[in-house]
């Protein structure tokens, strides 16, 4: 826009009575005030290397300090002389055992059961939101939806603690009163709301020549729903899933109170787990800064923002071949 | 099949049941826990107990420094976040053209607000704390005061943190003002500045404030990043300093102190405290209390968001 002007100001425009030219203050202090925003412009990439730099500048010491492989598995010296290969991450012992693999697993049995539980409920709200419920009481509930996703974490880790622990122990009694199981459920509130609020815009964005172009068909609405909507608007319900699993594994307070913090690995869901956000939450206020302990702490920071890097870059990326493709 | 025949579809009409059936589960749940906060959670709040301090080791007495604590952390927060946000915003409409580069920090934008918030904690003390902290303790040569966890790093930390939610909403205000204004404003002879000045931001004032608004609501529920910012079990003062001029004193918020924080209050009253059944009560009520906050916030943010919207005609 102010190129136009400016260029029609230098030419035929010079002797008419618009074409007054705009004073050399004016423009000093109009690019002063464009450079102004463009230094805030870039805050967010700024922040965005600033965070890589600043976990690497730390976690990378691990490498040196701690080493590859004494974060995957630790060899004990037995009473015979021999070797017991130990998957334990207990880095307070007097031989410091840095493993990461139970922190992995734990990880993942938390998100994993949390992101099939959440998939589950959210596509199902969200499909209803979009295609079933009536338009009235969509303007009602997407909000209600809307409004469940800013629950604070805290209030659903407590929660889990406080009611869902004893509910479960009473009804399955588990091996450990806090397991993997019910913070998955934890989790399952924070993701439900994502998935289904993402899914319900990725129907809503389908155009309605496609749904009256199935009914003109003869297809029913389930036919309609199952054949025509939900594969159109796949890409849009998987993004969001993916989102909701890179939510599930960088949760920190619902694991940290509902999980039980014993570092198993395990495949049992129903005993006790250690996820990688919960060790940093647990163990930073009480580490010495600078001992190996701190940087192997950075170094599961570093490990949870490329994991969650990458799913966000993923979920993007299927985002935007979605809208593209979807220009009728 | 005929044409105008209804036909049966037993498949159909289960899983469109089934649908329904998953979603009013999932609400019925929904309101069974927050029935049970609110139920158990009135038993306790009330003036009272929102501006008395804790005593008898916390298990009786109110919760005001926690409070004021989150009160203090999210107004500096706020200060922090809001104007770069916005300017960003602004940059990234009205100046960037569309661009490889724009596109580069719209990513980062959306990566930004994917980070894990206990990532955030890490980044907060390892670049506000250590590096900036203790980089002015020591050009100042005052000893350790900035260098530690404290009230004004947990508040730039989650200002970084609340910076996608601010940069996203003022982008969707921005944008929603139309061009056509734009082209009026240039053609009364008004410069670039002026057109934002004068048109752009009183359009979009709502949609900034529901920014700033769903960013109170983030930042007051964020728990993991002030873990080891500053965040306390107890104090027995607040964060204040008294500023003076001459005989005159202003109590002001002391960004150098450490602060009691409403959601870390619960955590810790859960899961840290000597007897956590003995405090269950006050959990219950601060639960509530922060609760309340965060949907207060949140409806008004959807309330405002509905009615510019409706207002552009969008609905």
């Amino acid at each position: 826009m102010s190129k136009d002007l400016e260029s029609l100001e230098e030419s035929e425009l010079k002797d008419s009575p618009f074409g007054r030219k705009i004073s050399l203050s004016v423009r000093v202090k109009e690019k002063i005030i464009e450079y102004f925003f463009a230094v805030n412009g870039v805050v967010a990439l700024v922040f965005v290397i600033l965070i890589f730099i600043f976990l690497f500048k730390e976690g990378i010491q691990a490498l040196n300090n701690i080493g590859l492989l004494d974060f995957i598995y630790f060899d004990q010296v037995q009473l015979d002389d021999s070797l017991k290969r130990l998957y334990e991450w207990y880095p307070t012992s007097s031989e410091e055992r840095y493993s990461l693999l139970p922190l992995i697993v734990g990880t993942l049995m938390t998100a994993i059961p949390a992101t099939i539980i959440s998939t589950l409920f959210g596509v199902a709200a969200g499909v209803y939101l979009s295609e079933i419920a009536n338009p009235k009481a969509r303007e009602f509930l997407k909000p209600l939806i809307e409004l469940f996703a800013s629950v604070p974490t805290v209030v659903l880790g407590f929660l889990m603690l406080a009611v869902g622990a004893s509910f479960f122990n009473d009804l399955l009694s588990p091996l450990n009163r806090l397991n993997a199981f019910i913070a998955s459920l934890g989790l399952s509130f924070v993701i439900i709301p994502i998935i289904a609020s993402m899914t319900e815009d990725a129907l809503r964005s389908i155009p309605n020549d496609l749904r009256m172009a199935s009914y003109g068909l003869g297809a029913t609405k389930w036919q309609t729903i199952s054949k025509v909507i939900i594969p159109a608007g796949f890409s849009g319900v998987s993004a969001s899933v993916i989102l909701g699993f890179g939510r599930a594994i960088g949760e920190t307070m619902i694991v940290l109170m509902a999980s039980g913090n014993a570092a198993n690995i395990t495949m049992d869901i129903f005993l006790s787990v250690r996820t990688m956000t919960a060790t940093i939450a647990a163990e930073m206020g009480e580490v010495s800064q600078g001992s190996d302990h701190y940087y192997a702490l950075f170094f599961i920071g570093i490990i949870l923002f490329t994991i969650t890097f990458f799913l966000n870059l993923l979920a993007e990326i299927i985002v935007n071949k979605m809208r593209k493709k979807n220009v009728f | 099949m005929e044409i105008g025949k209804k036909h049966k579809d037993i498949k159909g009409t289960f899983f469109i049941g089934l649908t329904k059936v998953l979603f009013v589960f999932l609400v019925f749940v929904l309101f069974m826990i927050f029935g049970k906060i609110f139920i158990e959670g009135m038993d306790i709040v009330s003036l009272e107990f929102i501006f008395d301090e804790p005593r008898n080791n916390m298990t009786e007495g109110g919760i005001w420094p926690a409070i004021f604590g989150t009160l203090s952390v999210t107004i500096i927060m706020v200060l922090l976040a809001v104007p770069v946000g916005v300017f960003a915003a602004i940059y990234l409409t009205e100046y960037a053209k569309d661009t490889f580069a724009t596109r580069i920090i719209r990513t980062a934008v959306n990566n930004l607000a994917g980070v894990p918030s206990i990532v955030f904690g890490l980044f907060g003390l390892g670049f506000f704390i250590l590096f900036i902290g203790r980089g002015i303790d020591d050009a100042l040569g005052t000893g350790l005061i900035w260098g530690q966890p404290c009230l004004l790093w947990a508040s730039a930390t989650l200002g970084v943190l609340v910076l996608p939610i601010v940069i996203v909403s003022t982008l969707e205000a921005l944008n929603s003002v139309p061009k056509s204004h734009r082209d009026a404003s240039y053609g009364l002879g008004a410069t670039k500045w002026q057109t934002i000045k004068k048109v752009i931001i009183p359009q979009a004032r709502p949609g900034i404030l529901t920014g700033t608004i769903l960013a109170i609501s983030r930042g007051v529920g964020e728990t993991a990043p002030i873990l080891f910012l500053g965040a306390a079990f107890f104090l027995p003062n607040l964060p204040v300093a008294d500023i003076c001029i001459g005989d005159y004193c202003i109590p002001m918020i002391n960004p150098a102190e450490q602060f009691m924080y409403l959601a870390y209050h619960i955590f810790i009253l859960a899961t840290q405290s000597a007897n956590p059944t003995l405090t269950l009560p006050i959990q219950y009520g601060s639960t509530l209390v922060l609760i309340g906050i965060t949907f207060l916030l949140n409806i008004t943010a959807i309330y405002m968001r509905y009615k510019y919207r409706k207002a552009l005609g969008k609905i």
